[in-house]
């Protein structure tokens, strides 16, 4: 286990820094073709040229290589690692560091992404077992029809259409009504309350996981049929074991390797998410930080915060990693 | 996001009927599992109406929602009514027009990113598997790095730079961000066809390195590509109504789905609900009916199942 964690460390680390230049190639590559961001702020009247020279030294932008099409710019790409290392992830247009907007809105991201993740895994798994049990049964039709319907569903769509009908539609009455209690209308809200940090972030947190709970049913379902028809299934059965020790023991843990590799892959996708739900909800988050930092144009916000995610998720994927093979012996002897 | 969707869903369907005929070709079965499958008449009926709304739009709506006189201000947010079904937008404009004019917007990029992926990804895909050693070692670290960003954020963060997006900047990020799934599914179906006795025998024979692989390693490896590029379709029409609902995507005056759930958004909570339920349901729709496809495709195409 420790030579298997040792390794994946050391495979880490190109990884990490490859997926860091990508992002400083691609966005250097983008302001080399359509101009700085700074020009952009301004639209068709122009400030004098001192001033763009002052902003533009201010976020980085007065680099000449930047102005040379085609060229990485590997110093600046040097520069930006050591300031990312000394957590240094720029200033918004506005002056207020990236890393601290992060700071203070990250535990609201986290609490909703924690919402998300419990309940995609806990009913997702559930859901798939009870299918995966009853193959081709009725509960197996309709967890494979409504999760297909649930894929369907853009986080965006879904968001929306659930802070209309069931944060205001159903929610609204609850929250006026005299004898509902008060934590069932917070429970429906439209929008964030910082009075419930954890209850007004279910509905959002429900929508944010909604996907990835059909992702994660279907995958259990596939991969416990799969494994229930294996040898050692029929071994344990014909040793006499219960059924109960059968599923729950032999096959679910062997089932469950496909959807933890999943969860790992999901952080992205909740990442992603957070911002669509964070931005309909309201949600004082991370995400929301670039929702509103796309609308204001603020190009040195966007870069930051997703570098920083990047960095989140990557770490998130090495931890899935490493937990996967404690789950499964195989990988650790590879 | 379509990743596992490929990988799933296959043990479902062990109860496939014996081969009634012995001499079909693996497309002919492929055309006789199809044939037999409800979903698929469905959804292919479903995608050949959205592909026709994308292209001749004119013919499911007289006018178009951009064109002269065609939006009047007094008819802003009116309700759905007999004569008008779909009611009229927040600038007064058709709904129903509105929505068959935005499919193609939606339909156009994902057909093109798609197109685009399936290219790099077939492309990469091959030599990494079939070549292996050192090109596989490059093309899969590659792969790695590419999948390290987060598929939205990192389509946001360059779409945010381009001042003006139209379908081509659109294209061309989704596409960076979604060849690396087909690629990495393409090396493994090569890696496996490659070690068939055929690609044995062929070799023997005397054929060269580009005649195996046009004969036989990519037609006997294409088929999981296919599937994933069905269900990618869908995928890339959600992704696109994403990040035009973010504000990184097509920009008005351009009619989308993306941009007339924007505008719902609010207006819904203010009770114009079918300002955002109807360009929803269009979206869902849409999305539903490539996933199925691609779900009756793998259905028919998993060799698993026969």
């Amino acid at each position: 286990m420790g030579r298997y964690v040792a390794r994946r460390l050391v495979q880490f680390i190109p990884v990490i820094l490859g997926t860091l230049f990508l992002l400083h190639v691609l966005s250097v590559l983008t302001i080399q073709i359509v101009g700085d961001p700074v020009r952009a702020l301004f639209g068709e009247n122009a400030p004098p040229e001192a001033i763009l020279e002052q902003l533009r030294a201010n976020y980085n932008l007065d680099d000449d290589c930047l102005e040379q099409t085609g060229n990485p710019c590997v110093r600046l790409f040097v520069d930006r690692l050591a300031q990312y290392a000394s957590g240094d992830f720029g200033i918004n247009f506005r002056g207020r560091s990236v890393a601290e907007l992060f700071v203070e809105r990250f535990p609201v991201t986290v609490r909703l992404t924690v919402i998300a993740l419990v309940f995609e895994t806990v009913v997702g798994i559930f859901l798939g077992v009870m299918a995966g049990l009853r193959k081709d049964k009725l509960v197996d039709n309709f967890v494979r029809f409504s999760t297909v319907l649930l894929i369907a569903f853009p986080v965006f769509v879904f968001g929306t259409l659930a802070q209309l009908f069931i944060g205001l539609e159903l929610g609204l009455p609850l929250r006026d009504s005299e004898r509902a209690p008060e934590w069932l209308g917070q429970m429906l809200t439209v929008t964030y309350n910082p009075e419930f940090p954890w209850l007004s972030l279910m509905l959002p947190g429900l929508v944010l996981g909604a996907f990835s709970l059909a992702a994660i049913a279907r995958l259990t379902r596939t991969s416990l049929i799969e494994n229930l028809r294996s040898d050692y299934v029929r071994t344990a059965r014909a040793k006499g074991l219960t059924s109960s020790r059968t599923v729950g023991v032999h096959t679910l843990r062997n089932s469950l390797i496909p959807v933890v590799t999943y969860i790992g892959i999901d952080i992205g996708l909740l990442l992603g998410g957070a911002l669509v739900t964070e931005g309909i909800f309201n949600i004082p988050g991370v995400g929301q930080l670039v929702f509103l930092a796309i609308q204001a144009n603020d190009t040195p916000v966007i870069l930051g915060v997703v570098t920083i995610l990047t960095v989140v998720f990557l770490v998130a994927n090495l931890l899935v990693d490493i937990l996967y093979a404690a789950l499964d012996p195989r990988i650790r002897y590879e | 996001m379509s990743d596992f969707l490929a990988a799933q869903d296959s043990a479902g369907h062990e109860h496939a009927q014996p081969r009634s005929d012995q001499n079909r070709s693996l497309w002919g079965d492929v055309r006789y599992e199809l044939m037999r499958n409800p979903v698929f008449w469905v959804s292919s009926v479903l995608v050949l109406v959205i592909l026709s709304m994308a292209f001749a739009p004119q013919l499911w709506a007289e006018t178009s929602p951009t064109a002269r006189g065609a939006c009047r201000l007094e008819n802003a947010r009116v309700e759905p009514s007999a004569a008008h079904p779909f009611g009229y937008t927040n600038a007064g404009c058709d709904m129903w027009s509105s929505l068959v004019y935005g499919t193609g917007k939606s339909v156009i990029v994902a057909i093109l990113v798609t197109i685009g992926t399936v290219i790099v990804g077939v492309t990469l895909g091959t030599v990494a598997g079939y070549v292996g050693g050192f090109a596989d070692t490059v093309i899969s670290r590659v792969t790695d790095i590419f999948f390290g960003l987060p598929f939205i954020l990192g389509a946001l963060v360059f779409l945010a730079i381009f001042p003006d997006r139209n379908v081509w900047t659109l294209t061309a990020v989704l596409t960076m961000f979604g060849w690396t799934s087909l690629t990495r599914v393409m090396r493994g179906s090569v890696i496996s066809t490659k070690q068939k006795d055929y690609v044995d025998a062929a070799r023997a024979l005397g054929a060269t390195n580009f005649f195996i692989i046009r004969k036989h390693i990519l037609a006997n490896s294409i088929a999981p590509v296919i599937v994933l590029a069905t269900i990618g379709l869908g995928a890339y029409i959600s992704a696109e109504a994403t990040l035009t609902f973010l504000g990184v995507g097509y920009q008005r005056p351009t009619v989308s789905w993306g941009l007339l759930v924007a505008e719902g958004q609010n207006l819904a909570l203010a009770g114009f609900w079918h300002l955002l339920v109807l360009p929803c349901a269009f979206i869902v729709v849409t999305v539903l009916s490539f996933i199925l496809l691609g779900d009756a495709l793998r259905d028919a195409l998993d060799p698993r199942a026969r």
